[in-house]
C-alpha cells in the first residue's frame, strides 16, 4: 500500500512537472539562478581563500641563531618549536646554507662578495624559518622563542635575534586583511545564498498559488495531506534536480575558460583543475542545494492551502 | 444518515449564514434545496463537508459529529460523499480518465480497480469517448458529467452537487437531472442545491426552502415555492 502511494505521488509529481511545462520553465529558470549564484560563490571562495593562502604562506618570523651555537642544540630548538600546536613548519637554514644564498643574492655585488672573501669566518648564523598556522599566532610564537624554554642545557641564550617585532606591522596588517576578506567572503556568501534561496522560494510558492484552487478539489475529494503535498514536492525536486544538472553542464565550458586566467590572477589557482578536483563535491552542493530548496519551498508553500 | 441539530454559522455580527438549523436526512432520499442567493444553501453544504465550521450546533454524518474529527478521519468521510459543483472543479492538468481516476487512488483503490472502474463509469455518463480529453476539450455539460462520474466513482454514501445546472444549458440540465436521479435510484442519497425551478419540479422529491439562513418549509413532495 505505502508503495502503491509512493508510486502514485512521484507519477503525479512528474506529470505535474512536465503538464505544467510554463510554470515549469519559469521555476527551473529561477531555480537555474539561484543555483549557478551558489555554484559561483563556490568557485569565489575557493579563490579568494588559495588567494589569502598565498599570502599567508608568504609571512613568517626567523630565529637567528648566534653563529656560536652548536648544531645539535639547534636542532634540538627546532624540534621544540615544531611541537608547538599553532606553528605550521619550521625551515632550518644552517650557516653554510645562509652563506651560500647570500652570495647567491649578491652574485652582481662584486664588492660585497669581496668584503666577505676577506672575512676569515662565515659571519652568518644559522636560521629558522618559522611558519605558524594563522598570522595572529605569530605574537605567541615569539613570546616562546623569547622565554627560558628555548634556552640550551647549560641555560645559555643561543638565539640572536627574532625578527617578529620588525615584521609585526606587516603581520598584523595581513592578518587583519585576511581576517577582514574572510568575514567578508562569508558575509557576501550569506547574502547571496539567502537572497537567492528566497527568489527561488518565491517562484515555486507562486506556482503552487497558481494551483491553489486544485488543492482544494483535491481535499474535496478526500485526499489525504500526504497524497496533495506529495506530488509538489516531488516537482520541487525535479527542479532542483534538473536546474543543478545544466549548472553543473554549464560551469564545464565557463571554467575551461576561466581556468587559465584565474591562476595567472590568483596565485596560482586553476579554476578547470578545482573544478575536476573536486567535480564530486560540487555535484553534491549544487544538486543538494537545489534539491533541498525545491522540496522544502514546496513543502512550506503547500501547507497554506491545506486547511481546507 | 444526516442529521443537522440546531446549526448557526454566524461569520460577524452582521452575517448570519445560518440560523438554528434542523433537519435530517434519510437514506435513499433525493433532497432538494433551494432559496435565493445567500439564503444558507452552499454553507449548509460546506458544513457537510468539513469545509466551514459551524458557530453553534452540531452536524452529524452517521453517529459522528463531523467537525469533531481528525484530519485523517474528515478525509474518510470525505471519500464517502460526492461532490459535484456548478464550476465543476476538475482538475485542469488531468485527463477526464485521470481525474475519475484520482478520486479512486485517494480512496485506496488498486491500479486494476481503476482500470475497469474508469472507463465503465464514464460510459455510464456518455463520455467513453473522450475519456483523454483535458478539461479545457471539453464543453461545459461534458466536465459535468465528467465531475459526476468522479462524484459517483467510489460509490459513495452521499452525492452532494451544488447548483450543479448553474452553467449549463437546458439539454445538458435535463441530462445532468436525469443521470442524479439515477443515482438516488441506485439507494445514494443526493443533496441538490439549485435555482431552477424546472429542475426541482422534474425531481418530484423532497424540498427544503431555505430564506436568511433558516429553513421556512420543509415539504416531502413539494414544489418550488419563493
Amino acid at each position: 500500500m505505502l508503495w502503491l502511494a509512493t508510486k502514485r505521488v512521484i507519477r503525479s509529481g512528474v506529470l505535474t512537472f512536465w503538464r505544467n511545462s510554463f510554470v515549469s520553465l519559469a521555476s527551473l529558470l529561477v531555480m537555474f539562478i539561484t543555483l549557478f549564484a551558489i555554484g559561483s560563490i563556490i568557485f569565489t571562495n575557493a579563490l579568494l581563500t588559495s588567494t589569502l593562502n598565498q599570502i599567508k604562506d608568504k609571512v613568517d618570523i626567523n630565529v637567528y641563531f648566534l653563529t656560536s651555537a652548536q648544531e645539535e642544540e639547534m636542532l634540538t630548538i627546532k624540534q621544540t618549536i615544531e611541537r608547538l600546536p599553532e606553528v605550521a613548519a619550521v625551515e632550518y637554514v644552517s650557516r653554510e646554507q645562509a652563506l651560500a644564498e647570500f652570495k647567491t643574492r649578491h652574485a652582481d655585488d662584486s664588492l660585497t662578495l669581496q668584503a666577505l672573501e676577506e672575512l676569515d669566518d662565515n659571519p652568518f648564523g644559522a636560521v629558522l624559518n618559522v611558519r605558524a598556522k594563522e598570522p595572529s599566532q605569530y605574537a605567541g610564537v615569539a613570546a616562546f622563542l623569547k622565554g627560558n624554554d628555548v634556552l640550551t642545557e647549560s641555560g645559555a641564550p643561543i638565539i640572536d635575534r627574532v625578527n617578529y617585532e620588525q615584521n609585526k606591522v606587516a603581520i598584523d596588517t595581513l592578518s587583519k586583511i585576511i581576517d577582514s576578506g574572510r568575514q567578508l567572503g562569508a558575509i557576501i556568501t550569506i547574502v547571496l545564498v539567502f537572497l537567492s534561496v528566497v527568489i527561488s522560494f518565491n517562484t515555486i510558492r507562486l506556482a503552487i498559488y497558481v494551483s491553489r484552487e486544485e488543492i482544494g478539489i483535491m481535499r474535496l475529494v478526500g485526499a489525504s495531506t500526504t497524497y496533495i503535498r506529495g506530488p509538489f514536492v516531488v516537482t520541487g525536486i525535479l527542479y532542483g534536480i534538473i536546474a543543478g544538472i545544466l549548472t553543473i553542464a554549464l560551469f564545464y565550458p565557463l571554467v575551461l575558460w576561466l581556468g587559465p586566467r584565474t591562476s595567472d590572477f590568483f596565485a596560482g589557482l586553476n579554476l578547470t583543475t578545482y573544478y575536476i578536483d573536486n567535480f564530486v563535491e560540487i555535484v553534491l552542493v549544487i544538486i543538494g542545494s537545489g534539491v533541498a530548496i525545491g522540496s522544502v519551498s514546496s513543502y512550506l508553500a503547500v501547507r497554506k492551502y491545506l486547511k481546507i | 444518515m444526516i442529521y443537522f441539530d440546531r446549526v448557526s454559522k454566524q461569520y460577524n455580527s452582521d452575517t448570519i449564514a445560518l440560523d438554528d438549523i434542523t433537519f435530517s436526512v434519510e437514506p435513499k432520499e433525493f433532497v432538494s434545496i433551494v432559496g435565493h442567493s445567500g439564503a444558507g444553501k452552499t454553507t449548509l453544504l460546506k458544513m457537510l463537508l468539513a469545509e466551514e465550521r459551524p458557530t453553534g450546533g452540531t452536524v452529524y454524518f452517521g453517529s459522528h459529529d463531523i467537525h469533531a474529527l481528525r484530519r485523517n478521519q474528515i478525509n474518510k468521510v470525505r471519500r464517502r460523499i460526492g461532490t459535484i459543483f456548478q464550476d465543476f472543479r476538475l482538475l485542469s492538468h488531468l485527463t477526464a480518465y485521470e481525474n475519475i481516476a484520482f478520486a479512486m487512488e485517494v480512496a485506496g483503490r488498486t491500479d486494476e480497480e481503476i482500470a475497469s472502474d474508469v472507463p465503465h463509469v464514464l460510459e455510464l455518463v456518455d463520455l467513453g469517448h473522450k475519456m483523454y480529453n483535458f478539461p479545457h476539450q471539453l464543453s461545459g455539460g461534458e466536465k459535468q458529467r465528467v465531475a459526476i462520474a468522479r462524484a459517483i466513482v467510489n460509490q459513495p454514501d452521499i452525492v452532494i452537487a451544488d447548483e450543479p445546472t448553474g452553467n449549463l444549458d437546458p439539454v445538458n440540465t435535463y441530462d445532468v437531472v436525469q443521470i442524479l436521479k439515477k443515482i438516488n435510484d441506485l439507494g445514494t442519497i443526493v443533496l441538490l442545491t439549485t435555482h431552477n425551478k424546472g429542475v426541482v419540479d422534474t425531481i418530484k422529491g423532497r424540498v427544503i426552502t431555505m430564506d436568511s439562513g433558516k429553513i421556512i418549509r420543509d415539504d416531502p413532495h413539494g414544489h418550488y415555492i419563493l
